[in-house]
């Protein structure tokens, strides 16, 4: 069955993101497609490459990353809602050199993308579960 | 139609909004702090039918987490995050009270 699931809130703080991922590992270790990962809210904050736990801690967003959910051409299905990232100072390299800001932190498993993303993993799957606090 | 709960009803009343409006076939899996709404306490009464009717169920790791494996209310499910999975598969649409 085609998955996609919503992140609402991010590392760390609340359980929610830990949870996400546990559900999204158990489905693809069941024979499930996670279609998207949608990161909205908060949840944008689960892409930040600058992440660094201490090291006998879990590591949310290589946790993410491991669990390698592209498209047919390889394009990153971890999606970041860009309105959520931006504010929240996520950016990836086009959205830095398009703000004249030094620097990025979008981790490379992850990409930049808007709202209609989440509408369309609505769509296009068989189920949307949300996780948020 | 599968209701998750994240919330104990100490803290929230996303329990109670759910249980109002829970239709026949649905079922309530409890997840995070929900899951001491499967604690034996002063709120079970609230889930006791339908726990007794086999339509509630909590994520084991979680409980375990939370020290309560062995004051669960009566008939509740324990499930791991394979039968959260399949829960999800099974009813349909996920409703996340949060």
């Amino acid at each position: 069955m085609k998955f996609a699931i919503q992140v609402n809130e991010g590392p760390y703080q609340h359980q929610a993101s830990d949870t996400a991922f546990q559900f999204a590992k158990a489905a693809i270790e069941n024979g499930h497609e996670i279609m998207r990962v949608f990161f909205y809210h908060d949840g944008v904050n689960n892409a930040s490459s600058f992440t660094l736990p201490p090291q006998d801690d879990r590591h949310v967003v290589n946790n993410w990353a491991s669990l390698n959910i592209k498209d047919a051409d390889g394009e990153p299905e971890l999606v970041v809602c860009v309105a959520a990232a931006l504010r929240r100072g996520m950016l990836d390299e086009s959205e830095a050199s398009k703000n004249s800001i030094e620097g990025n932190n979008l981790h490379p498993a992850f990409r930049i993308s808007g709202l209609g993303q989440l509408i369309e993993a609505g769509i296009q799957s068989d189920r949307l579960v949300v996780f948020g606090d | 139609m599968l209701h998750t709960v994240n919330k104990s009803s100490f803290e929230r009343n996303s329990l109670q909004s759910c249980v109002n409006i829970i239709d026949d076939t649905s079922v309530i899996l409890f997840i995070e702090d929900g899951v001491i709404n499967a604690a034996n306490n002063s709120k079970s009464s609230m889930i006791a039918d339908l726990a007794a009717a086999g339509r509630v169920f909590a994520l084991q790791g979680d409980v375990e987490a939370r020290g309560i494996s062995s004051k669960l209310a009566d008939n509740i499910k324990l499930v791991d995050y394979a039968g959260f999975v399949d829960l999800v598969v099974e009813h349909g649409t996920a409703v996340s009270w949060v």
